[in-house]
């Protein structure tokens, strides 16, 4: 015991130690918190101003269109082939162009511009129009304006689980399932990372040749659990410390950008209000129970399923992996013949990757049953799987089998293990490999 | 007493025998060669005591007890495959090693201050092992295998790779081991680099041990009764009158002058052959024809090949 403890003091120091953890683990929260503030700070920085020029033969929409801050309309009084002609002189980024409608109401328009104009304003000018557009059909009809503006709805549908013990729960889809496929990936890039890292490990041990000159003082197996361990150690240690660090600094650019963020939110909320149309009290009502829904939704989060969950498979998912890593590591000399090993052990990982859009839309049915039973695919599919709520024998069986899969690789692999270390020289074809499990 | 003794040890592999029927007793205190060429098991063998690998029948008992995990502190072994972290500290991966081996931190540690000043690489305790040359590696491989002062040595190919100073340095360090009462192992297929050096030997050919015993024994059982002698010749009847009883087996001429290799069977008497030359010649050199243990190798195999093949007739 005292031996696999020194074993993974060991692997777990000379990881960290190296410039190459300490790197990643800065880079890494950077790089995320940077994918997170960078949206936000360009947008603050870049809101750069277009000008929309409106040349309107029709007749309809000349004060339809609300200036925003990134958006500026103006009225030209010209006709579209003066003001193409003279576009550089107007002063405007884009002509929005309205051509006579062949038919009461014009079914396409024009934008022109030297530049591509951006999808901000071609949905903000798309939306409008469509706005407009509605209320003078319905207008047309003769139906009043005060009508019109009530039947305006915008309808939430709640979804409520109803549990076996009576008591109801809510139900979120769209957050569960970015919950689910970011905890799944995270497990996925968890297992590679960290597999191909004891694989490489036990790989470096062969090819020093220190490998037999280890054997003399402890068991295989021992070395073996001993370096799945420590990098599982590596890789917790790791994890924890982007996630502290990501908040530490999410935290610090919001504290610093706070003025941005207030005006961005606010920016936000108006271009919304001005596109659901304008000057309409019900919509900032609206406005506000979107918040609160958005609230609610993270509050509601069953975070102690979820957290225990995602270390459960987090862990055992890498420990069933690590395990057949570590023996096809053991089989071969170099790191270029690992390919053709590799390939059973990627196939059900990237599948169960593939499958996560069929399991989030279907968390109960046969295919995400079975993905989440099967312990090769069970960490990432049932990660997916939890936060949209699974029974808890399912739960309970898919663990039990994690942990077994988990027993039953790491004998499986001890036992190829033990034979491949003593190996060199040529690379082993899978019958060989079979044989040495069966010696 | 004997601190090894293997019985009826048998070993095989896919569709291979690696290790048939080996019986071996190993005195304490005494350097043991296991000679054979590549392939005849030694290295399996080795690595039954190790407890690297299990027999498939036999037992072995070390110091009178049943081979048990607790031995392995008692062993040290350095492997034919041998090496280190390459990207490791020296001193910290010679204590992790030593530590490995059952030594606490604070023993490792001195231990290995005494023996890194003795072998005079105290220097490069901090620098990772990458950075130095083959030889300090070696000094550093061959420090860990004996660090925690095990009773039983084993030295797989010990001299392969080291060069002429550092393998007349291991061989010292080796005999004052065996002086302080250590029992060492060698495996080798270069014979002749042990020979000398050796109490005792087994070769071991194909997987079978086909001669044991002590050195001096097996050497004089296989005494050819051949005598080189090289001498100037001072008269021209040398040749003619040289006695009949004595069978030439070649001659030759030397730099210096002529040399005769002659068979002097066990009853006679050297003295008569030596008189004559004296009288006839100015002798420059007389010596035994002694076999060396690659000569006897190559016979036994030879011998034992042949009876097999009559057994098979």
């Amino acid at each position: 015991m005292d031996k696999i403890k020194l074993i993974i003091a060991r692997e777990y120091l000379t990881r960290v130690k190296k410039k190459s953890f300490i790197i990643m683990t800065i880079l890494g929260p950077i790089l995320m918190a940077a994918l997170m503030i960078a949206p936000v700070y360009f947008s603050t920085i870049s809101s750069g101003e277009k000008t929309v020029g409106i040349v309107d033969e029709s007749g309809f929409f000349t004060a339809g269109f609300k200036n925003t801050n990134s958006i500026k309309f103006k009225t030209l009084n010209l006709e579209i082939d003066d003001a193409k002609k003279n576009y550089n002189q107007l002063g405007v980024d884009l002509i929005l162009y309205i051509p006579q409608p062949s038919y009461t109401f014009p079914h396409h328009v024009i934008l022109f511009s030297s530049k591509q104009p951006g999808m901000n304003v071609e949905s903000y000018i798309r939306t409008s129009i469509n706005n407009d557009l509605r209320q003078l059909r319905l207008k047309k009809e003769g139906i009043a304006p005060e009508i019109i503006e009530k039947i305006k709805s915008s309808i939430d549908v709640n979804t409520v689980k109803l549990k076996e013990d009576g008591t109801e729960e809510e139900q979120m889809a769209a957050r569960d399932l970015i919950l689910g496929l970011v905890a799944g990936i995270a497990i996925y890039f968890f297992i590679f990372m960290y597999g191909a890292m004891v694989m490489r490990g036990v790989i470096e041990e062969k090819t020093n040749r220190i490998i037999e000159v280890l054997v003399s003082s402890v068991k295989p197996f021992q070395l073996m659990m001993g370096k799945i361990v420590g990098v599982a150690l590596v890789g917790l240690t790791q994890f924890l410390l982007w996630v502290v660090l990501t908040l530490t600094l999410v935290t610090g650019a919001q504290y610093a950008f706070k003025d941005q963020l207030t005006q961005l939110q606010q920016d936000n909320i108006q271009t919304v209000i001005q596109t659901m149309s304008a000057n309409n009290p019900t919509e900032m009502t609206f406005e506000n129970s979107a918040a609160l829904e958005a609230l609610n939704a993270i509050s509601t989060i069953n975070f102690p399923v979820i957290i225990g969950g995602f270390l459960f498979y987090f862990l055992f998912g890498y420990l069933l992996y690590s395990a057949l890593f570590a023996a096809i590591g053991s089989a071969v000399d170099n790191e270029t013949d690992t390919q053709q090993f590799m390939l059973p052990l990627t196939v059900p990982l990237i599948l169960s990757i593939m499958l996560a859009q069929n399991i989030a839309s279907d968390p109960d049915g046969p295919l995400s049953f079975w993905l989440s039973t099967i312990p090769f695919t069970s960490p990432i599919a049932m990660m997916i799987r939890i936060p949209f709520g699974v029974p808890m024998w399912q739960l309970a069986l898919s663990m039990t089998l994690v942990i077994l899969g988990f027993f039953a690789a790491t004998w499986f692999a001890a036992k190829i293990y033990r034979t491949g270390i003593l190996m060199y020289g040529k690379k082993p074809t899978y019958k060989e490999i079979w044989k040495w499990f069966r010696h | 007493m004997d601190l090894l003794v293997a019985q009826q040890i048998n070993k095989k592999f896919e569709n291979h025998q690696a290790l048939t029927d080996i019986n071996l007793t190993i005195p304490e205190g005494s350097i043991y060669g296991l000679l054979g060429p590549n392939g005849a098991g030694k290295t399996t063998f080795i690595r039954i005591i190790n407890q690297i690998l299990g027999q498939d029948s036999g037992s072995i008992y070390i110091g009178g007890e049943l081979l048990h995990p607790k031995h392995i502190k008692m062993i040290g072994y350095l492997p034919e495959e041998r090496g280190l972290y390459k990207k490791m500290k020296v001193g910290e991966q010679a204590i992790y090693l030593a530590m490995l081996k059952g030594l606490s931190r604070s023993e490792a540690f001195q231990q290995l201050k005494h023996w890194f000043e003795k072998f005079e690489i105290g220097n490069w305790w901090d620098r990772k092992v990458e950075e130095l040359s083959k030889g300090m590696q070696q000094k550093v491989q061959f420090i860990v295998t004996i660090l925690h002062k095990p009773k039983l040595l084993i030295f797989d190919e010990p001299f392969s790779g080291f060069d002429p100073i550092n393998a007349n340095l291991l061989k010292s360090e080796i005999i004052n081991l065996r002086d302080k009462g250590a029992t060492i192992i060698f495996s080798t297929h270069n014979m002749s680099s042990v020979e000398e050096i050796c109490d005792r030997i087994a070769l071991i050919n194909q997987s079978k041990v086909i001669l044991e015993g002590k050195v001096a024994e097996i050497k004089n059982n296989h005494r050819t009764n051949l005598y080189q002698i090289e001498y100037q010749p001072e008269s021209l009847s040398f040749d003619s009158s040289f006695p009949n009883k004595f069978q030439v087996i070649e001659r030759k001429e030397t730099l210096m002058g002529k040399q005769l290799t002659v068979r002097i069977e066990k009853e006679q008497n050297t003295t008569e052959l030596l008189e004559y030359v004296m009288n006839h010649a100015r002798l420059l050199q007389f010596q035994e024809v002694v076999p060396s243990m690659n000569d006897i190798f190559i016979k036994t195999v030879n011998n034992s090949s042949n009876n097999t093949k009559n057994g098979q007739n």
